[in-house]
């Protein structure tokens, strides 16, 4: 049911684990649906950095969130807010349509992490 | 698959054909071909292999051979004494009560709810206590005077547990000898059947479903065992076979391996492979901190082991023992084209979380001891490299 790519982000995925002292966390999903997504990041003048995901959920979701790390990284944040879950999608191959929330959810993580460190930057200045 | 080894740990989901079996079926696909309902030699041959089947089912379940009917699925022999039961009672009266199990198969739950949302009956729902049991008082005192039909698994698919089916059934013949208008008691016993004592008229049964497929005979048959004087109305209309009940040309092969497959059932198989489910259970909570086993240890298949690992999600496990060509289920809403945890689970009490950790091992008559030492070799690294990518 999974494109090779998939599979290959699942087994091996990008960008793992905790980010030390990073700008901004964000997590997305709930127990419910069984996907939580958490994406650390790196922000130095507009660009991320560095970025890594703690995922617990299925091979798409940890997929997704291996893909959207490795799309996000080195991006302006007005890039990296055009990455639509149909970019993840096409980038991974295929994902199975009962998946395409994976895609969403990854995207979404992302989005909300970059408009906290927005919020974070309005305050501070 | 290639002839790589596989080691399949979902016994309950579907069984390989024994060879012996496919054996005896052969031949009704190509020298016996004839159909059951002609007169000639040839359908003859297989009228009488159809006949023997019947004798070999209802001398399992020791009833009669009039009392079994074939249909072509569990799901099927589900469907048709729930709509059955209803549809002929409702020729007579309005609004019958109904009750099942809240863990009961989907081929039980939903039509059983279609009749409830056109407003035909009264459907309970009944609860199952945390070991995924149902409690004889609860099923007591849900019983109404209007109670027409209830239906309880034997064994839940998912975590495996036994209900305690005798018992309902005695209490259902003391409640129908004070009453005019009997209760119709039915099982699905398709996860039964391998394993534990299914005599209908020591259990007190009024029917019960069963497949070829879950017991090393084939898939695309099924069972309904119908006790004389209940009145059921048929599901399928057409020529008349299956003695007016159940129409449709007889699937020969399927009948006759559903016979043979049924016959060579040995109640005993099930010390050996409790076991090997044993050593499974113990070797998995002993190595992996943070497991948790799930349903009644005692009241429980023999071949059935279900465990929660928190932090890893279930499908993930899954597609990594895939890769290992070791092949098992999970409870996870990711493995389902639903994205509900399943309702089994939910209704034992588990945690969206603990149930979509969830993984179902079924053993079967092929799995070997080695089977069970490379399984407890490789999860718990499996199940460690998930948590280190969820971080929990």
């Amino acid at each position: 049911m999974y494109s090779k790519k998939v599979i290959e982000h699942f087994q091996k995925p990008k960008n793992m684990g905790k980010l030390k002292n990073p700008d901004v966390v964000a997590e997305v999903g709930n127990p419910r649906c069984g996907d939580i997504m958490k994406l650390y990041l790196k922000i130095d003048k507009d660009k991320i950095e560095d970025i890594s995901f703690e995922t617990m959920g299925c091979v798409a979701a940890i997929s997704t969130s291996s893909m959207i790390t490795e799309m996000a990284k080195g991006k302006k944040l007005a890039q990296a807010l055009k990455i639509s879950y149909n970019d993840v999608a096409e980038e991974l191959g295929t994902l199975p349509p009962v998946k395409m929330h994976c895609a969403d959810l990854a995207v979404k993580a992302l989005r909300k992490a970059i408009g906290i460190y927005k919020e974070k930057l309005k305050i501070k200045n | 698959m290639n002839k790589k080894q596989i080691i399949y740990l979902d016994n309950a989901a579907t069984t390989p054909v024994d060879p012996a079996v496919f054996k005896k079926m052969q031949p009704y696909f190509f020298e016996k071909y004839g159909n059951p309902s002609t007169v000639y030699k040839l359908g003859e041959e297989s009228k009488f292999a159809v006949e023997r089947a019947r004798k070999q089912i209802a001398d399992f379940l020791k009833c009669s051979s009039d009392e079994i009917y074939f249909t072509g699925s569990a799901s099927e022999s589900d469907n048709w004494i729930i709509s059955g039961v209803i549809n002929k009672i409702l020729e007579k009266e309005k609004n019958p009560h109904i009750i099942i199990s809240s863990i009961e198969h989907k081929a039980i739950i939903e039509p059983a709810k279609n009749y409830q949302r056109k407003g035909l009956i009264e459907l309970t729902l009944l609860p199952v206590n945390k070991d995924g049991l149902v409690e004889l008082e609860e099923l007591e005192k849900a019983i109404k005077k209007n109670t027409k039909l209830i239906s309880i698994m034997y064994v839940n698919s998912e975590i495996g547990t036994i209900q305690p089916i005798g018992e309902i059934g005695s209490l259902i013949k003391k409640i129908n000898d004070k009453r005019k208008e009997k209760i119709i008691f039915h099982t699905d016993a398709v996860q039964a059947i391998n394993y534990i004592d299914c005599d209908v008229q020591k259990l007190g049964i009024d029917a019960l479903s069963l497949s070829g497929h879950k017991i090393y005979g084939p898939k695309g048959i099924g069972s309904l065992y119908i006790k004389k004087r209940i009145s059921v109305d048929s599901l399928i209309y057409g020529g008349g076979q299956e003695r007016n009940m159940r129409s449709g040309t007889e699937n020969v092969p399927g009948i006759v391996g559903l016979g043979e497959a049924i016959s060579k059932i040995k109640i005993s198989d099930g010390k050996r492979i409790k076991i090997l489910r044993n050593k499974l259970i113990t070797g998995i909570l002993k190595d992996i901190p943070n497991s948790q086993f799930n349903g009644s240890m005692e009241k429980r298949l023999p071949n059935n082991a279900h465990i929660s690992f928190s932090g890893a999600e279930g499908e993930s496990i899954v597609m990594e023992l895939s890769q290992k060509n070791i092949f098992v289920s999970t409870g996870s809403a990711c493995a389902s084209n639903s994205l509900n945890p399943s309702h089994v689970l939910t209704a034992i009490g588990l945690s969206h979380e603990e149930s979509h950790c969830s993984i179902r091992f079924t053993l079967g008559k092929q799995t070997k001891d080695s089977d069970i030492n490379f399984v407890l070799k490789v999860l718990p690294k499996i199940v460690e490299r998930l948590r280190k990518i969820s971080g929990r």
